[in-house]
């Protein structure tokens, strides 16, 4: 399996990235950053650009740094690198549980998170790690950066607030600060993509929750929140029955008739495993809240 | 801008070649530079046939371009054996019988051997993590498994540089490193390990 054929550029910085796609703005044009999404789409002839605009090099949009209570993940930056690094595990446990579980060793070596969130995917692992964190995404574009919250940021299947000029440069997300973060998929027994993913984040107060945020991927067109899951664990001791009665309402926001339907897994089927995966992740985070108050 | 000029240094050879932009790693090291020992499989990212280090990072190798790989070192399962001798990962899938059809064997060696660079003394459990994304259709994985942890123990234990059980092994193409490097490798290359007490 071969691409059409395309025109090549590296870009070596932001700008040059920013320019080259004002430079192409006639022609159909794609960032390139790991191509773990957009090189299987060319090879198969879903995409075929005329222009590709390489940033996968571009030193500034790669790395994990803290600054204050906001850990900063550049757009480039590899899967296996964010995994590699101890303030990401300490300050977004969501982002790193949900990457443990994405794709696999060769994919997480060349994949990046920004890649990941601009392509928006509905069955990418990202979105719901992105909204329970309360993620912001900056971009940049020919007049600089703007900031756009995780919950406007997608707008739907492979569509984002990216304007044609602008690319994804970093994400910003404030720290968990102790909360604990999990991640419970069923992938595709062939692509290994979420057929439903859930990502929690969970604070608590001795045994009760203080705050958790819910959402999932693969369900709906874009990554949602569950914010009935959410309502209805507050303040309730983190245990069996409040998880198993909060997960009863994982579907109650989403209108089955707009949920992912396809081959692999019927809507209906998908609301099922919906509310099974939320309960997984909210038990997984139990055990873990349980784990670390025996370890004190 | 459809053809570029890159530099590929492939198991320490440098090689300079001219590729179209659409033209896959994997394609360019099989067709343009003689490296057959890394296979295409699936070409859908799927089954790691393709995996080669990029950089010292397992990849797979259909799912990036050339140009994309401009300046950078690629080894391949050509470069695992150290002149004619067995890299502890290859001993250990020949002992454990860890391939029937041998097709996946390159990839699963490339993906075991950047695994085992993180984690020298992986579980079982870990190795099967860590080879997910490589697919065999023949031996139901528990040998490779077997293998993985066969190469664990040896190189841990430096039973390589200690001499290994294995007498002698015939060799043939596979264990020409570098198909570019001319007769000294590739006419006649013994495989063996060293005797008891015999020095470097």
């Amino acid at each position: 399996m071969f691409p059409d054929e395309f025109d090549y550029h590296e870009a070596e910085s932001v700008s040059e990235a920013v320019d080259l796609l004002e430079a192409h703005a006639m022609e159909e044009t794609e960032l390139l950053a790991g191509g773990h999404s957009l090189l299987p789409a060319m090879k198969t002839g879903l995409s075929s650009p005329d222009v590709l605009i390489d940033i996968s090099g571009v030193d500034e949009l790669r790395g994990v740094s803290v600054d204050g209570d906001t850990l900063s993940v550049g757009a480039m930056t590899r899967y296996s690198e964010v995994l590699d690094d101890d303030a990401a595990h300490e300050h977004a446990p969501a982002l790193t549980a949900a990457i443990e579980q994405l794709g696999d060793r060769q994919v997480r070596n060349r994949g990046t998170v920004g890649g990941n969130l601009s392509h928006a995917d509905p069955a990418s692992d990202l979105p719901g790690p992105a909204l329970v964190s309360d993620a912001t995404l900056v971009v940049h574009g020919p007049d600089g950066e703007r900031s756009v919250p995780a919950e406007e940021f997608f707008f739907g299947m492979y569509a984002t607030d990216i304007g044609p000029s602008e690319l994804l440069v970093r994400v910003e997300l404030p720290s968990a600060d102790g909360a604990v973060g999990t991640y419970a998929k069923k992938p595709s027994p062939a692509s290994g993509y979420p057929m439903v993913g859930v990502s929690a984040l969970v604070a608590t107060d001795g045994d009760a929750v203080s705050s958790v945020r819910v959402a999932a991927n693969g369900v709906m067109d874009h990554g949602v929140r569950l914010e009935p899951v959410e309502d209805a664990l507050t303040g309730e001791t983190l245990g069996d029955d409040a998880i198993e009665a909060a997960a009863s309402y994982a579907a109650d926001d989403l209108d089955e008739a707009m949920m992912m339907d396809d081959l692999q897994a019927s809507a209906a089927f998908r609301a099922q495993l919906l509310e099974v995966y939320t309960k997984r992740a909210l038990q997984d985070a139990s055990e873990r809240v349980s784990a670390s108050a025996a370890a004190d | 801008m459809a053809e570029h000029d890159i530099t590929l240094t492939v198991n320490g050879t440098e090689h300079e070649l001219e590729v179209e932009s659409r033209t896959l790693l994997v394609h360019a090291l099989r067709d343009e530079l003689g490296y057959t020992g890394t296979n295409v499989g699936c070409e859908t990212s799927t089954c790691g046939a393709c995996t080669v280090h990029l950089d010292g990072d397992a990849v797979k190798s259909c799912t990036l371009l050339a140009v994309q790989a401009d300046g950078a070192t690629v080894d391949t399962v050509e470069g695992l054996a150290d002149h004619g001798e067995f890299h502890p990962i290859q001993t250990g899938f020949q002992e454990e019988h860890g391939l029937q059809c041998g097709y996946c064997t390159p990839g699963m060696m490339m993906t075991a051997t950047d695994l085992l660079e993180e984690n020298p003394d992986p579980s079982r459990e870990e190795i099967r993590e860590g080879l997910e994304g490589n697919l065999c259709r023949c031996t139901g994985y528990q040998n490779i498994v077997n293998a993985v942890e066969n190469a664990a123990e040896t190189m841990g234990s430096g039973a390589v540089a200690d001499g290994g059980s294995v007498e002698e092994l015939a060799g043939g193409d596979a264990c020409a490193s570098d198909p570019n490097a001319g007769a000294e490798t590739t006419d006649r290359c013994e495989v063996r390990w060293p005797d008891e007490g015999e020095s470097e």
